[in-house]
């Protein structure tokens, strides 16, 4: 005697049917997906590879195609990140042990809080907006180095405190009350014991940070990064262009070969971000080693 | 986290302990408050941001009525005789968003499903870092792929699109917010427990099944905010759709010409020769003021989903 009717075997087979189409159209689109990746880091190496080469990366940009290349620009993007980490490492970590570690939980700290998840999805050309009214006009640090740095400062620094407050989070309560029942002061606590044992993290955090600093463009196109700039900058107030802005004056123009530099420029940028990644991920599973 | 306590010591105003000795209260005192003026920054960059974009918007519109701003059906500001009917600009911002959306919302969904119901481990590990590598690229980089790659290919198929167009700009937008979108609903699918699939299974339910219509409205908040948070990222993105969807302000409904999103007219004025203080130039914030407004709107409607419908487990 058969325990379901045809009828109901039929039934069955086909909701079996059914999960197992959409089970491969669920993999086909991941797979997709990851494919869509291929193809666009192909592309972008079948376009740009041949133009990587010494001439590239040591010369200044040029109306011709073939004596063009991104000197001006590595070292601009290389001055700014550098001052992007000397404005926003101290300030995100400060506010993230701040709030973490002294605010406590009152409606300021929510407050905070709140307004800190709502800044990270501020769209970037808002902030080039803010930085160019803030620091081009008003601080008359006119087109420089130090106001796309502090423009940037300002864009990562939501990421580098949701990511430090994670990070800072992690650290086991039993480390606080061991430190401070032996007499440290709440200060004493953090940064003997709390900052060190989150640094890891914390840095995993700030480096994705900085990399996409690396990558912004809209944010330097409003406060004026120049796309013509055939000097190095010499100090932070000197005007200045970066990877991004090169390689968008080069895609804007209509001539081909531009765009092939274009791409060689965004495998310079890409490398460099990817490079950035890496070492997050190798201090993220250096760390994940130790604690166990 | 487990709150500390305020630290008392037992000891007097006037007594001499080592722990007054130490020195280290006004130390203490000064770093507290540097840290605090670290943590106040960001209140600072909000109010500068409300405070910047209302100041300027209010200038704008001692010229130009909010009536014409808000229905005005053209966008001509710098041209005499000048029009400044923002409409336009918001309709390409539109078409970019939902042509983006039609795209990432289910191959998002999709995507999230295949790493949290079907695929293995040894998948999974390779397969969400690459999907973040995909985040992670510069959206620069999306333009260029529109521009050279997906226009050339699109015009293979359709022969009268323009070279700058609304479709490509959407398409490589939405493949820009796919990833966010899979990975942040993978994380609100994974977070659903084991224990009502495993329910869900033991009552017959095939794999399609338990998914649809247990998982995935178990984790439907996750989802919901990621969707928000992805178009709020879609409205704001900026050098994708200005390289790959020109700058002609546009109500068509084609989405096979050129258009102008806001962005794309934020960079246009930034990179011209505007004179600051012009009208020309006081658009500039009131577009910004709208698309600030737009995204602030969407990003806490999704903090609200998230605090409100969250569903907890033990």
């Amino acid at each position: 005697m058969a325990f379901i009717s045809e009828q109901e075997y039929q039934n069955l087979q086909h909701r079996h049917r059914k999960a197992r189409v959409f089970q491969r159209c669920c993999a086909a689109v991941t797979w997709a997906s990851v494919f869509l990746l291929a193809v666009l880091l192909y592309q972008v190496c079948a376009d740009g590879l041949g133009w990587l080469d010494w001439q590239f990366f040591n010369s200044f940009p040029s109306r011709f195609p073939d004596r063009a290349g991104l000197k001006s620009a590595l070292v601009g993007t290389l001055w700014m990140i550098a001052l992007v980490a000397v404005f926003s490492i101290p300030v995100g970590i400060s506010s993230a042990l701040y709030l973490e570690e002294f605010a406590g939980k009152g409606k300021f700290a929510k407050f905070v809080e709140l307004n800190i998840a709502n800044l990270s999805g501020v769209p970037s050309i808002v902030y080039g907006i803010l930085g160019l009214a803030i620091f081009v006009r008003y601080f008359a640090l006119e087109r420089s180095l130090i106001s796309g740095a502090l423009t940037m400062s300002l864009l990562i620094l939501p990421t580098i405190i949701i990511a430090g407050r994670e990070a800072i989070r992690g650290v086991p309560m039993s480390i606080r009350y061991a430190a401070l029942s032996l007499g440290a002061t709440r200060w004493q606590t953090t940064w003997a014991h709390v900052l060190p044992a989150s640094f890891p993290g914390i840095m995993t955090g700030v480096i994705l940070a900085l990399s996409r600093a690396i990558g912004e463009t809209a944010p330097l196109i409003l406060i004026g990064a120049m796309t013509f700039v055939a000097f190095l900058p010499q100090g932070p107030m000197d005007s200045f262009t970066a990877l991004p802005i090169q390689i968008y004056n080069w895609v804007s123009r209509p001539q081909p070969e531009f765009h092939e530099l274009a791409a060689a420029g965004i495998i310079v940028l890409l490398v460099v971000l990817l490079l950035m990644n890496a070492t997050a991920i190798y201090i993220r599973s250096r760390t994940e080693r130790r604690l166990k | 986290m487990e709150q500390l306590s305020p630290i008392e010591f037992p000891v007097g105003k006037g007594s001499n302990t080592s722990i007054h000795k130490a020195g280290m209260r006004w130390g203490e005192f000064v770093i507290k408050i540097w840290l605090q003026v670290c943590a106040l920054i960001s209140l600072v960059t909000t109010a500068a941001v409300v405070v910047l974009l209302l100041v300027e918007s209010v200038k704008f519109f001692k010229v130009v009525s909010p009536l014409e701003f808000f229905f005005g059906t053209r966008w001509v500001p710098l041209l005499e005789p000048s029009s400044f009917g923002v409409l336009p600009l918001l309709w390409g911002t539109m078409l970019i968003t939902i042509g983006a959306a039609v795209i990432a919302l289910p191959m998002g969904l999709a995507c999230a499903i295949y790493l949290s119901e079907y695929a293995s481990d040894k998948i999974r590990a390779w397969v969400k870092p690459t999907l973040e590598l995909l985040a992670g690229i510069p959206t620069i980089v999306y333009g260029y792929f529109a521009l050279t790659f997906v226009t050339p290919l699109l015009k293979t198929f359709i022969p009268n699109i323009q070279v700058f167009n609304a479709l490509s700009g959407a398409i490589v937008v939405g493949i820009m917010i796919l990833p966010m979108i899979a990975t942040l609903s993978d994380n609100a699918l994974r977070a659903v427990p084991i224990s009502l699939r495993q329910a869900a299974y033991a009552l017959g339910a095939t794999s399609y099944e338990v998914t649809t219509k247990v998982v995935v409205p178990a984790g439907l908040s996750g989802v919901m905010a990621s969707y928000l948070l992805a178009i709020s990222r879609a409205i704001g993105e900026t050098m994708a759709v200005t390289i790959a969807s020109g700058q002609t302000p546009n109500l068509s409904l084609s989405m096979l010409e050129s258009i102008q999103t806001m962005t794309a007219y934020i960079v246009q004025i930034s990179l011209g020769d505007t004179p600051a203080g012009s009208v020309g130039y006081q658009t500039l914030f009131a577009v910004a003021t709208m698309l600030f407004l737009i995204t602030l709107v969407l990003n806490i409607i999704s903090q609200w989903i998230l605090s409100r419908f969250r569903e907890v487990y033990d």
